[in-house]
């Protein structure tokens, strides 16, 4: 059979234009820090779980408060939610006497988004509801771009965006680090009520370098342990705790814009084990190789065309 | 067209469609209720758990099962293999009900279904997400299907003149028709990428794309298969046993493909250990590939393939295994962490029953109004 001039052209010209609606998506790095970046530094053995923070949370954020028990007279959610977008945790092992310690002890644990360097929810959506600030990295949500698919919910490595499965319109609702105060001076509502400067926001840059010297701080010497922000100025001097050789959130799962430390194992915190790749690169680099800005697709879909019209053609004639 | 199908006849409201009519009405009412009073009105889902069998069946199994149209025009449009010709319209007509219904229940588990249409907005689509492309081929790959089916709806109505026209660009549809499938119906498998560690190493690998495509492809066989012959005992006609072992032919070589890639996998990965766990996971997983071996076993065999009840066998077991690898990745290998657990409620079983039933109504009067099934004498 032979190919006549016209339908060629019709076939290329239905190649081309799958090719233009394929996106310039090629194979790419994982995703490193913005040149802004803020965030937040969370200390484990200086948190003495007052959870000053999480009405504070609330009342920045306008949402509800939740009561777990019947009769309960406090705000007092018993984990994250639709309601609740930051909350503290306590693990206990044996009598749960000791603070910071794994033999009959007790730690905090503060839990909310952790603003990742290469957010896997932001790679889920596909109408850009959740987008990465381009320089300070907050990871924001949008709720008149959302379609409430919840990929974003599968993919979260720590569970963080929550749905309101009880409302009629609902959304997602998760930290967005404040960000809507960032404009008035202001920073996270958590970190400014924080009492003893377990958490204390700040350039992630600084938070970093401040997470490394307490590491090589002798436990029992005391240290000017910064409030609120990392350059506030003001410190709580108190003594160091034996911590954990390790800054959760340098490398974890690709990075986070929050960074903990503690004296507990994070595991036993309930931090998930995450391996240093994101799993935004890997699952990005996946689709881009199959499908190459599209070409894969375009020459495949030529070749079925051709294909189909010899066959199908084959049969009239 | 018209000697080679004709419309069954006979009349609508036979028993087995008032049964589904049944189910389709309480899906209606139990939906009116999530629509009203919200997701977790009705269902189970969580936020460990966003997605549970409305994703897990009707999406990514139900399309699967739907692949019938794809795998078929594969055979007879590339493949240039003719012979099977008279299979491609009853194939077509399940695939397009399984892929609209599976665009139906998107539309009631997505939250915010009111802004669906940001999907297509320039200012928002966002091509880095499998779930963008998923609901992209999806979404269009409905429309082809029905492009697809339309020379049968001209020839109904007897627009003769719209069939021919119809019939002559059919070519690019059929490309099309193929061309998205093997882009989505491997992206159902790659959405499960991004969920990293909380999917089991049993079935979270980077070969999940490709495992799932060729799942697909078996299973669309099997549904050739298994609808033909159950629509031939139904409506009373001959089994059409001579094509369908020739179908059936095929499938022993993608499964064994399939398993060389699934266990090669697992064992360069180091994980095979996690079989002789014992726990639930393992189970599902052994259970999932003793249903892929049943059928190669069956139909490795010629003898076998000529046998009415052997194809019967093989090809529900396919279908079973395809389903239940499926339901494996996104539930029960799928863990969100300490404290989460899904099992579908009342509700939701029943509206995923709503949706099956209305797809098997939809096909009695499709098949009995107009020239689907290839016309021969009646058994
Ligand atoms: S913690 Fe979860 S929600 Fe927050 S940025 Fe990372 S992936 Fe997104
Ligand atoms: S639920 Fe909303 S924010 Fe989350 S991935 Fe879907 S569209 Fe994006
Ligand atoms: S940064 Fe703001 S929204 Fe996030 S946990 Fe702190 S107070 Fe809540």
């Amino acid at each position: 059979m032979e190919i006549k001039r016209r339908d060629f052209l019709k076939m290329a010209a239905g190649t081309s234009l799958f090719l233009a609606t394929g996106a310039p998506a090629m194979a790419r790095e994982q995703k490193s820090l913005p040149p802004e970046a803020v965030g937040m530094l969370y200390d484990s053995t200086v948190c003495i779980g007052c959870r000053a923070c999480q009405p504070a949370c609330k009342q920045a954020n306008d949402m509800p408060v939740e009561h777990s028990t019947p009769d309960s007279v406090w705000d007092d959610p018993i984990d994250l939610s639709a309601k609740t977008l930051n909350i503290i945790k306590v693990y206990t092992t044996g009598r749960g006497i000791n603070k910071d310690s794994e033999t009959d002890g007790y730690s905090f644990i503060k839990r909310h988004c952790m603003h990742c360097v290469d957010p896997a929810c932001v790679s889920a959506c596909p109408v850009s509801a959740l987008k990465k600030n381009q320089q300070t990295g907050v990871v924001s949500y949008n709720k008149d771009a959302c379609i409430g698919c919840r990929y974003c919910q599968l993919a979260c490595p720590y569970n963080i965006p929550k749905f309101e499965f009880d409302k009629t319109f609902p959304q997602i609702r998760k930290c967005q680090l404040c960000e809507h105060r960032f404009k008035d001076n202001k920073f996270s509502a958590c970190c400014e009520v924080c009492p003893t400067g377990a958490s204390i926001f700040g350039k992630v840059a600084d938070l970093q370098a401040e997470a490394k010297k307490r590491l090589t701080l002798k436990p029992g010497e005391y240290y000017k342990y910064p409030v609120a922000h990392v350059k506030s100025g003001q410190v709580s001097y108190r003594p160091v705790a034996k911590y954990q050789p390790k800054v959760y959130g340098e490398k974890d799962g690709g990075g986070s814009q929050i960074l903990m430390l503690a004296a507990v194992s994070f595991e036993k915190l309930g931090m998930p084990a995450l391996d240093e790749a994101s799993d935004a690169s890997f699952s990005e680099n996946i689709q881009h190789t199959v499908y190459k800005g599209m070409i894969g697709p375009g020459v495949l879909l030529a070749g079925l065309l051709f294909a189909a019209y010899k066959s199908t053609n084959k049969k009239d004639e | 067209m018209n000697e080679e199908s004709k419309p069954l006849g006979g009349k609508i409201l036979t028993k087995p469609f008032l049964v589904c009519a049944f189910f389709a009405a309480i899906a209606a009412v139990l939906l009116v209720k999530r629509f009203i009073y919200g997701i977790g009105a009705v269902s189970n889902l969580s936020d460990g758990y966003p997605w549970g069998i409305w994703i897990a069946y009707d999406v990514v199994t139900g399309t699967a099962i739907a692949c019938g149209g794809y795998s078929m025009a594969l055979l007879v449009y590339i493949f240039n293999k003719g012979e099977y010709h008279p299979l491609v319209k009853p194939a077509l007509l399940a695939s397009m009900f399984g892929y609209t219904l599976a665009g139906f229940s998107v539309m009631f588990d997505i939250g915010r279904y009111w802004q669906a249409y940001n999907l297509v907005l320039p200012n928002y689509m966002q091509f880095n997400s499998v779930m963008f492309e998923v609901a992209m081929c999806v979404s269009l790959y409905i429309g082809i299907l029905w492009m697809e089916f339309s020379p049968t709806l001209a020839d109904w109505i007897k627009a003769k003149g719209l069939q021919k026209m119809l019939n002559r660009v059919m070519f690019i549809f059929i490309a099309i028709g193929v061309l998205l499938p093997t882009m989505h119906q491997s992206s159902l498998g790659s959405l499960l990428l991004l969920a990293g560690k909380k999917v089991s190493p049993l079935w979270h690998t980077g070969f999940l794309p490709l495992l799932f495509l060729i799942s697909a492809i078996t299973m669309g066989y099997a549904i050739v298969i298994f609808e033909s012959i159950v629509s031939s005992v139904g409506f009373k006609r001959e089994i059409e046993t001579p094509i369908l072992s020739k179908v059936a032919g095929f499938i022993p070589i993608l499964i064994g493909i399939y398993l060389v890639v699934r266990f090669a996998d697992i064992i360069i990965r180091g994980k095979i250990g996690l079989i002789f766990a014992f726990d639930l996971k393992a189970v599902m997983f052994i259970i999932e590939n003793i249903l892929y071996v049943i059928p190669l076993v069956i139909l490795a065999s010629p003898g076998n393939r000529v046998k009415t009840r052997q194809l019967f066998i093989a090809a529900g077991t396919l279908l079973l295994a395809g389903s239940v690898y499926r339901f494996n990745a996104f539930l029960i290998g799928f863990d969100p962490g300490a404290g989460w657990q899904y099992f579908p409620s009342f509700s939701e079983i029943m509206i995923t029953l709503g949706v099956i039933a209305s797809e098997i109504m939809a096909y009695m009067i499709f098949v009995k109004k107009m020239p689907v099934l290839p016309s021969m004498r009646h058994a």
